[in-house]
């Protein structure tokens, strides 16, 4: 299986607090990677490491490697901004832009260069196909984006991620603001998109992760505890730990 | 029973009080309202705007001290806006936490209560005398920037403090640079509210008078100012000087120049307010 991001003996400070304790794991190319625990178990810090969102925080500091694709994205050489372009991100809150439904899907293009009207439109058109919210709103997507639905703005927060084409795209409990149906479809969605893309996604809920992800991270107090396929995880977990929080005796 | 008879009749009290309250703020309003414009209306006049000022209460006009007032607020408004909004960006956007921005923060907000006439005397001693730039209208117009530019900026700090995290995120995790980020969320969300503040710190520019006088605006103009080096007068000085004339008709006239000062003021917070109202971005919580 090829890996497509490599965490190689990762710590994580906010300050003297050491949110992230040596973590090491692969993430593997065009699957669905979920990262479970407690709250306050690091899991979203860790998301964020991968993308280097953390930099906007001041005083962290961060040991160890991460390799995207080989080159160790904390290097100097690397440009946290073209970083973002090729590792992008969907939030646990929608947050669409209040621009219309075809300018959120364009920002990123737009801001680096790409202003062509025939390339924006199959973007706009193919993006919004591959969430699934083309038959919904194909005859507003001159309308702002605020007034969709929850669900429908989560969505289209996706396919913004995707006009820019990343190869990994990070979830940050994607979900948790939206009502069953929509997380359903969005489920849907992942499942969808894993062919063209690497998933990593961070869930509050483990029928989520037992649902949708082929590889699953179970985190506690900042430590990666236990790294399987999801199927070990959840049916021969090793770690007592693990177990205890698959069963719901803690957490 | 008693309890909450007690209760409701306390909560009727306070909502009389409130109202009354509300209400003298009103009255005052309508009572000035009522003395200028029953002095002034009548000679309001277009001759009125686009005379000279004159010993003879019929022929005064105020054309030389609406035009000083208007190029006052113009050059105001260039010279207080970008530095207002760069200053607001800069302790917002690019600035980390430190004892040194905050030692500034804190400056800011005291500047912003430093009287009118100080910034007069400041005005003065750097523009007119300093840097030789005489009692034109520019000395006059970088004298209210500074005595504006402390409200721009804490208005515009609110404002770009008002923009949600989420959509800054957002933008960053797109893969924009700062400036991108500044530029496509921050500054079109901010900007409504950065606009009502800067409009109405220059609506309060229009109203000064005390540091024109000592930055030396004349109180008597006999021509209009074509350059920013000229000299000049603005309508309060101008408003002020009719009001301290012997003859008792100088009154009205003085009453029509207030009319002709009310109006640029209630039409400059007017395009305030509709800026607000149509860039203003609802975000569903």
């Amino acid at each position: 299986m090829e890996n497509i991001i490599k965490i190689e003996n990762l710590n994580f400070y906010y300050g003297n607090f050491l949110a992230l304790k040596n973590i090491n794991m692969d993430i593997y190319k065009n699957k669905i990677t979920a990262f479970i625990g407690p709250s306050g178990c690091g899991k979203s810090t860790l998301l964020r490491t991968l993308n280097r969102m953390n930099d906007f925080i001041e005083n962290i500091k961060v040991e160890g490697n991460i390799y995207f694709k080989g080159q160790n994205i904390y290097s100097k050489e690397v440009d946290p901004v073209e970083l973002r372009r090729r590792i992008g991100m969907v939030f646990q809150k929608p947050n669409p832009f209040p621009k219309t439904i075809y300018e959120n899907i364009v920002y990123g293009l737009r801001k680096n260069g790409v202003n062509k009207k025939e390339i924006l439109d199959e973007v706009v058109e193919r993006t919004l196909k591959a969430v699934a919210l083309y038959d919904e709103v194909k005859d507003k997507i001159y309308k702002s984006a605020l007034e969709l639905s929850g669900g429908q703005q989560q969505r289209l927060c996706i396919a913004r991620a995707i006009a820019m084409q990343p190869e990994v795209v990070l979830m940050d409990e994607p979900t948790s603001a939206l009502d069953p149906i929509s997380t359903l479809k969005i489920e849907e969605l992942l499942l969808e998109l894993k062919k063209d893309y690497t998933i990593i996604i961070v869930t509050h809920s483990m029928q989520q992760a037992a649902r949708i992800s082929d590889w699953t991270a179970f985190f506690l107090n900042g430590e990666l505890i236990e790294y399987d396929t999801t199927e070990n995880i959840f049916e021969n977990p090793r770690d007592k730990r693990t177990e205890d929080y698959i069963t719901g005796r803690f957490g | 029973m008693d309890i909450t008879k007690r209760r409701k009749f306390k909560n009727r009290i306070f909502h009389v009080l409130t109202f009354l309250c509300t209400l003298f703020g009103v009255i005052i309003l309508s009572v000035l309202l009522f003395s200028i414009l029953s002095k002034g209306i009548k000679w309001l006049s277009l001759n009125f705007l686009t005379n000279f000022p004159s010993r003879f209460p019929k022929k005064a006009g105020i054309y030389p001290a609406l035009l000083g007032s208007l190029w006052l607020i113009f050059l105001t408004a260039i010279i207080s806006f970008p530095i207002g909004i760069g200053t607001a960006l800069y302790l917002e956007e690019y600035a980390k936490e430190s004892k040194f921005t905050d030692f500034i923060k804190l400056n800011i907000a005291n500047l912003a209560g430093v009287p009118a006439i100080i910034y007069g005397m400041l005005g003065l001693t750097i523009f007119v005398r300093l840097l030789g730039f005489g009692r034109s209208i520019i000395s006059g117009a970088l004298t209210m920037s500074l005595l504006i530019l402390p409200t721009i900026i804490i208005s515009s700090q609110e404002a770009l403090k008002s923009v949600p995290d989420s959509l800054k995120q957002a933008s960053y995790a797109l893969g924009t640079t700062k400036w991108q980020t500044i530029t496509g969320v921050v500054l079109p969300y901010a900007l409504p509210g950065i606009l009502t503040g800067t409009i109405l710190s220059i609506s309060r520019a229009l109203g000064e008078a005390a540091p024109l006088i000592v930055v030396g605006a004349l109180a008597y103009v006999s021509f209009i100012p074509k350059t920013p080096f000229d000299q000049f007068t603005v309508l309060p000085i101008q408003i002020f000087n009719w009001a301290s004339m012997p003859k008792k008709e100088f009154q009205n006239v003085a009453a029509a120049g207030i009319i002709v000062l009310l109006i640029i003021l209630l039409g400059i917070n007017s395009i305030a307010i509709i800026l607000r109202n149509k860039y203003q971005i609802r975000i569903k919580d």
